[in-house]
């Protein structure tokens, strides 16, 4: 209620008045994910250097280039070594940008960041939502003009999205910056968008739209082009949306398919593509490779390395796109190749060779060392004869003589290898042990960086003593084991956690290796043999023109879903058995479950009696008759649990086939058949007139369907005979 | 040109019952006072398309075709008869008469279009991809009839009016999803195979399918031979074509065969061209050929074939004749908005009364209609927005509004006939009101019935 009153209100106000509102920033300064583990446990990831500069410094630069006037900062992990650069930085000095930062210890996800930020109220207009790890130089007047004239239309649309051009590799399925390939669909008029997909399930061949998108829209575009730019031009009602909705965490997973799906109240979401100008996010790895590059190769221009823009120190460009700080110290004999950062204050040795690299400052590099596509932050020391290729390496590493450091090596802050150590490729280092908890769900992403919380506490105190005792001590003393980095090595190595190797290569700094890659075509070729032999083309779709391919997979997920339901109601109804819940809680239980699932009473029965059946067979048993009694105590125990969902025949057959069908699949019941069937007939689950007629149903079934009609042949017998008896009974 | 035309006439189709019977066959149908069939003859003839083969269901109604052919176009055209069993459906159609195609390229229309698309256009579209399949699509109707139901003999009356969804790559040349029919229905699925490959694809519900196609003939021969369960071009080979254009599982044998390895050649030429362009996220060159080069650029490694549109301009006249609805409408189109396709010159009236009508006293005839020839009428009548057929003899004080009256068809005096159809020989006698009514050939009306909104047939032997 209360965002219908402020949109009205705001609405009433005229145009004047809006433009009048300062435009506003929230600038995410956690990303809340774990993806630059271990090197956010230290530092966070906004403060993180990108070609010599902490990130946040760019998208501040950009914000306040593009007319942003007022910024807030919202730190959550390490929110201390946030607050304290920017205190320590000239941000808070700047006429006509303001920097508030808001923090927050107990924020999980960007939802309660947000959620946070409304309860503050300080937003009071339009404002930009972006995370502190963006790279742009787009102009945001346009976008915002488009928006606020939307908005004028149709206070509704509370969203414009940036997006910016670029295809996936058709390979990895994966875009240039290392994220999943996204989906989308475009109104190409009004520039609505329609369908949002990222995260996607590469099992699933194929996207479902809603038919019902087309019967408003009578054209709509569907993208594999897009990039996400996570730029988001907000209405203040994004924010009470969230609070409103206060399930949702994730800005895109949850907020955007909310609003696309549910269609809560009628918000609309928009795009804006830009065309020229750039925009990226640094997501993992693979994107800081990718836009460090772009930033070297000047995509990003105004912000390069050698345009004076905040935290940045004079760098000057030289041919072949080569930066150099004035003060280095490089031999003669040192090579330094194209697109290659050097920041001040840093010594090359002879014969070295640099190339599509950033180094830092103050860092001394020794004789014949070859570095190629690295990132080495500050006063790193590389001695003689080491190989970097495709590696990172934090502040205060050292890389003792003759080490290799192999494609994809990303070395934590203070971390020592060895001497002739290779450290094998994708390996992560760190001084800090690996938390031991790791949460692989992917839904819990978002709650992975609580548990990151409270770890970074006590970890960040870990820090600073293990910082005095390495600068205090000399590293002999320290107990490292040497087999994880070599002799004189420290630190640990990470085990490689969820996903594995096999997706550790997609967001790392180093190239796709070419046998993931071929491997990758293989994949994507019997992908498309697979959809082809398959589910698109069924045969029997071709026999019937008017059945289409769409309702197997239908079938696929109704029956999907039954299994799940069956699994549900199960679980259930054990903890009803092993806590001793009453019926009547039970029968609460499943149906819940049952309006979830969009069930009918039959499927609930059904489900139940499996298990009640599977409950029986567990109970330890020698005979096939000690077994049916098994079965009857558990049934009579549980009778009324069943018979509150057999309130028709048609469940009860529903039984009985259910009944058939565990018979089919467990040898221990096959024989038995009969005999259940005559105790459920005898405990009164089922009436007579339930098996009679599941017995007429299967008049016409194949043989083979016939078995257990002919198993209880007899009773079935004398059900009918007794019947008849009644009947006669009756007539006299 | 080694373009092979077929037409396909379809036979007596259940839809427009009562107007046809087994004398009259769906393709004789009189719009503007001539079979429906020579609109699409006539454009053919337009674009020089001279060589066709006109398939007709049922032995009977392929007579009668015939004959009318071979008297109308004895010079003009090259024109075969070919009678196929009912219902086989129209891919059926074509497998009946495979042996007769020889041409490199077959063009496949409906015999029920009344359209000044050019056809050669769209064969000209075909050619220049060198497509295995190119369909043309016009917007479809904002209102009014459903297109449902393929020209030959398939019951699809029950169907809710739905045009096609259709998927088309950015240039909006070729054709990357087709839903018809049932599919409609359903939620739009879309291979994320082939949207990867297009990087984007423009979903439209405006477009219809107009049933008229180009194929490639090796590959129409092979889909036919192979998949014999495929019964509709329109539900079954163009979808399954359109589905698998990125794994093709349709050999080019014969003569495209040479055709391939001369893109080969060419292609590997243009191999730097294309890493470039790959490089740099652009598909100047279609995606078929990108996604066919794999991923080194190198030899092509995978099949693709192509699937082609030709979209008619908004200002296009194109519609089937496949309802009564559509049947109405077009006549009244063709002597109204669409009255270049009749072929007739109007006079200052704006309508046509052939020189031989007689007209009463005090009967006026209205703009937009159509009087046939040697009809006469009585005094006092009025006519709007209709068209009157040959030898009609129509009493005095006859009221006939927005209606088709066919061939010798006597009408009493008094009478009054709006939106109907009456077919030939039918006796209206005098006083009788009509009302939204179908008469079926041959029908006599009774003194002073009144009928609103029925189909009035003699009962089939």
């Amino acid at each position: 209620m209360g965002t219908q009153k402020k949109g009205a209100s705001r609405g009433s106000e005229d145009p004047v008045e809006l433009a009048r509102v300062p435009l506003q920033a929230i600038l995410l300064a956690d990303s809340f994910t774990t993806k630059f583990r271990p090197i956010t446990l230290e530092r966070p990831k906004v403060l993180l250097p990108l070609v010599n500069v902490p990130m946040i410094n760019y998208t501040l630069a950009w914000l306040e280039s593009a007319g942003v006037e007022e910024v807030f900062v919202f730190c959550c992990a390490h929110s201390k070594q946030v607050i304290d650069y920017l205190e320590s930085s000239e941000w808070f000095s700047q006429p006509n940008f303001t920097v508030t930062t808001i923090e927050s210890h107990n924020s999980v996800s960007a939802g309660d960041a947000l959620r946070l930020i409304y309860e503050r109220n300080v937003i009071n207009g339009d404002f930009v939502l972006i995370s502190g790890d963006t790279v742009s130089n787009m102009s945001l007047t346009q976008v915002l003009q488009e928006h606020k004239e939307r908005r004028k239309k149709d206070s509704n649309a509370v969203m414009t999205v940036v997006i910016k051009r670029s295809k996936p590799s058709q390979i990895t399925h994966q875009s240039r910056l290392g994220t999943d390939e996204l989906f989308v669909a475009i109104d190409p008029n009004t520039k609505q968008l329609l369908y949002y997909e990222d995260k996607a399930d590469h099992a699933k061949g194929s996207i479902y739209l809603d038919k019902l998108l087309l019967a408003d829209n009578p054209s709509i575009t569907l993208h594999n082009d897009k990039q996400d730019c996570y730029i988001d031009i907000c209405s203040p009602e994004v924010l009470s949306l969230f609070t409103d909705n206060f399930d949702y965490q994730h800005l895109r997973r949850h907020f955007l398919k909310g609003l696309l799906v549910d269609d809560i109240m009628g918000y609309k979401i928009f795009t804006h593509e830009i065309h020229s100008s750039y925009a990226a996010r640094i997501d993992n790895f693979r994107s800081y490779d990718t836009i460090s590059k772009d930033i070297i190769q000047r995509w990003t221009y105004p912000l390069v390395p050698d345009v004076k823009f905040f935290g940045n120190s004079s760098i000057k460009l030289e041919r072949q796109g080569m930066y150099r700080a004035s003060e280095i110290g490089q031999s003669r004999s040192a090579q330094i190749g194209p697109f290659t950062v050097v920041g001040s204050g840093t010594k090359i040795g002879n014969t070295t060779k640099i190339s599509n690299s950033v180094i830092g400052e103050g860092c001394s590099i020794g004789s014949n060392v070859s570095i190629e596509g690295s990132y080495i932050w500050d006063n790193v020391t590389i001695e003689d004869g080491c190989k970097l290729r495709h590696a990172i390496a934090c502040d205060g590493v050292i890389v003792k003589s003759g080490a290799v450091l192999e494609p994809g090596v990303v070395l934590s802050f203070k971390v020592v290898v060895g001497q002739q150590f290779t450290v094998p490729s994708y390996s992560k280092v760190s001084l800090l042990q690996q938390p031991i908890k790791q949460d692989s769900d992917e839904e819990l992403e978002y709650a992975d960086s609580s548990g990151g919380i409270a770890e970074i506490s006590s970890i960040t105190h870990t820090v600073d003593k293990l910082n005095g005792e390495i600068t205090n001590q000399p590293f002999e003393t320290q107990c490292w084991p040497t087999s994880e980095l070599g002799t004189g090595g420290a630190g640990y190595v990470w085990s490689i956690c969820e996903g594995g190797h096999d997706e550790e290569w997609r967001h790392s700094v180093a190239p796709i290796p070419a046998d993931k890659l071929s491997e990758a075509i293989h994949a994507a070729d019997d992908d498309l043999e697979l959809t082809q032999d398959g589910r698109s083309l069924p045969p029997s779709g071709e026999l019937k023109p008017d059945s289409n391919d769409s309702e197997y997979d239908d079938d696929g997920e109704s029956r999907d879903d039954s299994i799940y339901f069956e699994k549900e109601v199960e679980a259930t109804f054990l903890r009803a058995v092993h806590e001793n819940i009453t019926v009547d809680h039970v029968i609460l239980e499943v149906n819940s479950l049952r309006l979830s699932y969009n069930k009918v009473a039959a499927d609930c029965a059904g489900g139940l009696f499996y298990s009640l059946m599977k409950l029986a067979l567990e109970t330890p048993q020698d005979s096939a008759s000690e077994l049916v009694q098994a079965t009857t105590n558990v049934l009579a125990k549980w009778k009324k649990l069943l018979k509150y969902y057999l309130a028709e025949i048609d469940e009860e057959i529903e039984v009985i086939l259910k009944l058939e069908e565990i018979c089919e699949s467990t040898k221990e019941f096959a024989p038995v058949f009969d005999k259940i069937l005559y105790q459920l007939y005898d405990l009164e689950v089922i009436q007579e007139e339930a098996i009679l007629r599941w017995d007429d149903e299967k008049k016409d079934a194949d043989e083979s369907d016939k078995v257990f009609v002919k198993q209880a042949e007899k009773f079935i017998q004398w059900l009918r005979e007794a019947s008849e008896e009644d009947e006669e009974e009756d007539e006299e | 040109m080694d373009f092979q035309v077929v037409v396909l006439a379809g036979g007596t189709s259940k839809n427009l019952v009562p107007l046809v019977s087994k004398e009259v066959p769906k393709a004789l149908l009189p719009v503007g006072n001539r079979p429906v069939i020579s609109y699409v003859l006539e454009l053919l003839e337009l674009s020089n398309l001279k060589d066709l083969i006109v398939v007709v269901e049922g032995q009977d109604a392929a007579v009668r075709v015939g004959s009318w052919i071979s008297g109308a176009y004895v010079d003009r055209l090259h024109v075969e008869v070919a009678a196929v069993p009912e219902d086989v459906g129209t891919a059926g159609a074509l497998r009946a008469i495979a042996h007769h195609l020889t041409a490199k390229d077959i063009l496949v229309v409906s015999g029920d279009i009344v359209s000044d698309v050019p056809l050669g256009a769209v064969a000209a579209a075909h050619r220049r991809h060198d497509a295995v399949v190119t369909a043309m699509l016009c917007s479809a109707p904002v209102s009014g009839p459903s297109e449902s139901g393929s020209s030959v003999g398939k019951d699809k009356a029950k169907k809710p009016g739905h045009y096609n969804i259709i998927g088309l790559d950015p240039t909006k040349q070729f054709l990357v999803y087709i839903a018809a029919g049932a599919e409609l229905e359903k939620d739009i699925r879309i291979q994320k195979s082939i949207l990867r490959a297009v990087g984007q694809m423009e979903i439209r519900s405006d477009l219809m399918d107009a049933h008229l196609y180009a194929f490639k003939r090796s590959v129409l021969h092979e889909v036919l031979d192979q998949k014999d369960t495929f019964q509709s071009l329109k539900q079954d080979v163009l979808p399954y074509l359109v589905r698998c254009q990125l794994s093709s599982e349709v050999l080019l044998n014969g003569a495209p065969q040479t055709e391939e390895n001369g893109n080969e050649k060419a292609s590997s030429q243009n191999n730097q061209l294309m890493l470039s362009q790959i490089l740099a996220n652009s598909s100047t060159p279609s995606f078929h050929e990108l996604y066919a080069l794999g991923p080194n650029g190198s030899t092509p490694v995978r099949r693709t074939h192509k699937c082609c549109v030709y979209i008619a301009g908004k200002s296009k006249y194109c519609v089937r004749l496949n309802s009564i609805q559509a049947f109405s409408d077009i006549n009244r189109d063709v002597i109204g908005d669409a009255s270049h396709l009749s072929g007739y010159s109007f006079s200052a009236q704006n309508n046509i009364i052939h020189p031989s009508a007689e007209l009463g006293s005090k009967t006026t005839v209205g703009p937009h209609c159509m009087l046939g020839e040697g009809s006469q009428m009585g005094d006092k009548c009025s006519v709007k927005r209709s068209v009157i057929g040959r030898h009609c003899r129509i009493g005095s004080n006859v009221k006939v509004v927005n209606s088709v009256v066919m061939n010798h068809v006597t009408i009493g005096d008094g009478c009054s006939i709006q939106n109907s159809i009456i077919c030939s020989n039918v006796q209206l006698q005098d006083r009788v009101v009509l009302k939204d009514c179908q008469v079926g050939a041959g029908f006599v009306v009774t003194a002073g019935s009144e009928c609103k909104g029925e189909a009035l047939a003699k009962k089939e032997k």
